[in-house]
């Protein structure tokens, strides 16, 4: 399947010579939630401004739908909806007036059934009338998403969107991100919220520095990148780890009752049968014992901390 | 052409001015019945006909250009100054729309603006002095001219001010002067000769001195001149806003 958005050889040099993005190349398939991850300064902004048409491209090439972003940018456009990081809106319209603002700037016929739609949707309905400078951070947040929809995207771009949103209003945006790719709008994300991406997100990319470091189904990305921590709990003190035991870089809590042990899933084998055994011939017991899987947080700090 | 978004940003725009109708309409029509009270009537009955005009009434052409012009400056140049300044410009520029169609939006309203500011306040004349209009439709035309192009120049100052203090500027110290200047309040030909030629080099004296011709037939230069430089000023601003979209010039980075 052709993908529904494609950015090649991407670069961005602001005037200053800063190298913002460099050599970027993504392809977005339809109907994907695609999580971009990435430290802040790392050019997540700058990669969805530029497709989004806020920002020029210095090389590179991109399309939307097949549409190319700047000879063909009526096409391109009106397939995006974009919710931007920041907080703009003008603040003495009422919800109604703006929502319904963004829908004829982007060309499409009045469709009051659809507005209403989808300040339903995003719990907004009874604030239709209400001037946005009256709303909440949150409820602000939401009359974005609403002014992104209401032209009937196919592509949403989410700039870091549940920032600053309560736990509880951000699962409600979850469930409208849910049902928008159920009806078959791709959804690209930025989040600072890892767990957020780890819920949402079919694939990850992780961009550091303006370069794309890695492209990756989110589950195959967990298995491949993912390590295991097995903690042994010991029923009684340990003061030192003992020297025989060495060789598995064991690490000893601070109250000297539990040991960590890593180990690599994909490894041909993960050391814990030997750990074990060697526990035991040097006469150390265990009460019990569990196994985690890495975060995808531990993932990504590794993968923006590695040289 | 995307005229359904054309038609969401001039009707925003409207929906500006009627939001801040006082500030927009009522302040500079009571502003300009003052100049009429203190100009007009109380200093103007002393003094004598200006080739052939009482003064109250010779001065109301560069009083209605005078309004016109700052209004369309400012109404343009805050109009697309805010949303750089608040952030909602984002949508404008992602939005499936051409440069042509942005300006038509933004300086299509604030030159309608200024349009109807110009009948009121030319209307608001009426109740004070005699007005007499010869050409009407010359008239118009110098007003529809003056309004578009000096929106067009509102536009172009407030893409370019990166604060409040330059969007005040250049209305400040280089248009009100110069619209004072223009022969507003004064025949060209009062002036003595030397100052007569230095005030040939304001381009506002063409714009004031065309309108008036089209209510009294009397012109400090000849009328073709006026809407020679009136049409010149519009494609020299045309020119530059073209520039700004071709190069993202203060908008996109």
């Amino acid at each position: 399947m052709s993908p529904i958005i494609s950015v090649s050889n991407l670069s961005k040099i602001y005037g200053s010579g800063f190298k913002a993005l460099n050599n970027i190349n993504l392809d977005i398939a339809k109907g994907e939630i695609f999580a971009l991850l990435g430290p802040n300064g790392a050019g997540k902004t700058t990669l969805i401004s530029i497709i989004c048409g806020i920002a020029n491209p210095t090389h590179g090439k991109i399309s939307v739908n097949g549409h190319d972003i700047i000879k063909d940018y009526r096409a391109a456009r009106s397939m995006i909806g974009l919710v931007p990081q920041e907080l703009h809106t003008d603040a003495f319209e009422s919800v109604w007036a703006t929502v319904s603002f963004s829908r004829g700037l982007f060309g499409k016929p009045k469709n009051p059934a659809h507005i209403e739609k989808v300040l339903k949707d995003l719990s907004l309905w009874d604030k239709k009338d209400s001037k946005i400078v009256t709303l909440s951070g949150g409820m602000k947040r939401r009359v974005m998403i609403a002014k992104a929809l209401s032209h009937e995207p196919q592509v949403l771009f989410l700039d870091e969107p549940t920032a600053g949103v309560d736990v509880e209003l951000r699962k409600g945006m979850w469930e409208v991100v849910r049902a928008l790719q159920a009806s078959g709008v791709t959804i690209i994300l930025t989040t600072h919220y890892i767990e957020e991406a780890e819920e949402m997100a079919d694939r990850i990319g992780v961009i550091n520095k303006g370069e794309i470091i890695l492209i990756e189904n989110k589950s195959t990305l967990m298995q491949k990148l993912g390590k295991k921590h097995l903690t042994l709990q010991l029923p009684s003190k340990l003061d030192a780890i003992p020297p025989d035991l060495a060789a598995y870089n064991l690490e000893l809590s601070g109250d000297g009752r539990t040991l960590i042990y890593d180990y690599d899933t994909k490894g041909d084998r993960t050391g814990i049968t030997s750990l074990l055994n060697d526990l035991r011939t040097a006469g150390i017991r265990i009460s019990d014992l569990d196994t985690t899987q890495s975060s995808l947080e531990d993932i990504f700090v590794s993968l923006v901390r590695a040289p | 052409m995307n005229f359904r978004a054309i038609r969401a940003i001039y009707l925003f725009e409207m929906a500006r001015t009627w939001r801040t109708l006082l500030q927009s309409i009522v302040s500079p029509v009571v502003s300009t019945s003052l100049y009429f009270v203190v100009f007009g009537a109380a200093i103007g009955s002393r003094i004598t006909q200006v080739e052939g005009v009482s003064y109250g009434t010779f001065i109301v052409p560069g009083l209605v250009m005078l309004s016109v012009l700052t209004q369309s400056i400012s109404n343009a140049s805050f109009g697309i100054y805010f949303p750089k300044f608040v952030g909602t410009i984002y949508e404008i520029l992602s939005a499936p729309i051409s440069y042509f169609e942005i300006v038509i939006g933004y300086v299509g309203a604030a030159a309608t603006k200024s349009i109807i500011l110009g009948l009121i306040i030319l209307a608001t004349a009426g109740l004070f002095v005699p007005l007499h209009i010869h050409h009407p439709i010359w008239m118009l035309t110098f007003l529809v001219l003056t309004a578009v192009t000096f929106s067009l120049f509102g536009f172009i100052i407030g893409i370019w001010a990166d604060g409040f203090e330059k969007l005040q500027m250049i209305p400040m110290l280089v248009v009100t002067p110069l619209t004072f200047l223009g022969g507003s309040f004064y025949s060209v030909n009062m002036l003595p000769p030397g100052w007569r030629t230095v005030t040939l080099l304001n381009p506002v004296v063409y714009l004031i001195s065309g309108f008036r011709w089209s209510f009294y037939e009397i012109a400090d230069v000849s009328v073709a001149l006026s809407l020679g430089m009136t049409v010149g000023f519009l494609v020299a601003c045309m020119a530059i806003v073209a520039w700004i979209f071709r190069t993202g010039y203060r908008l996109k980075n």
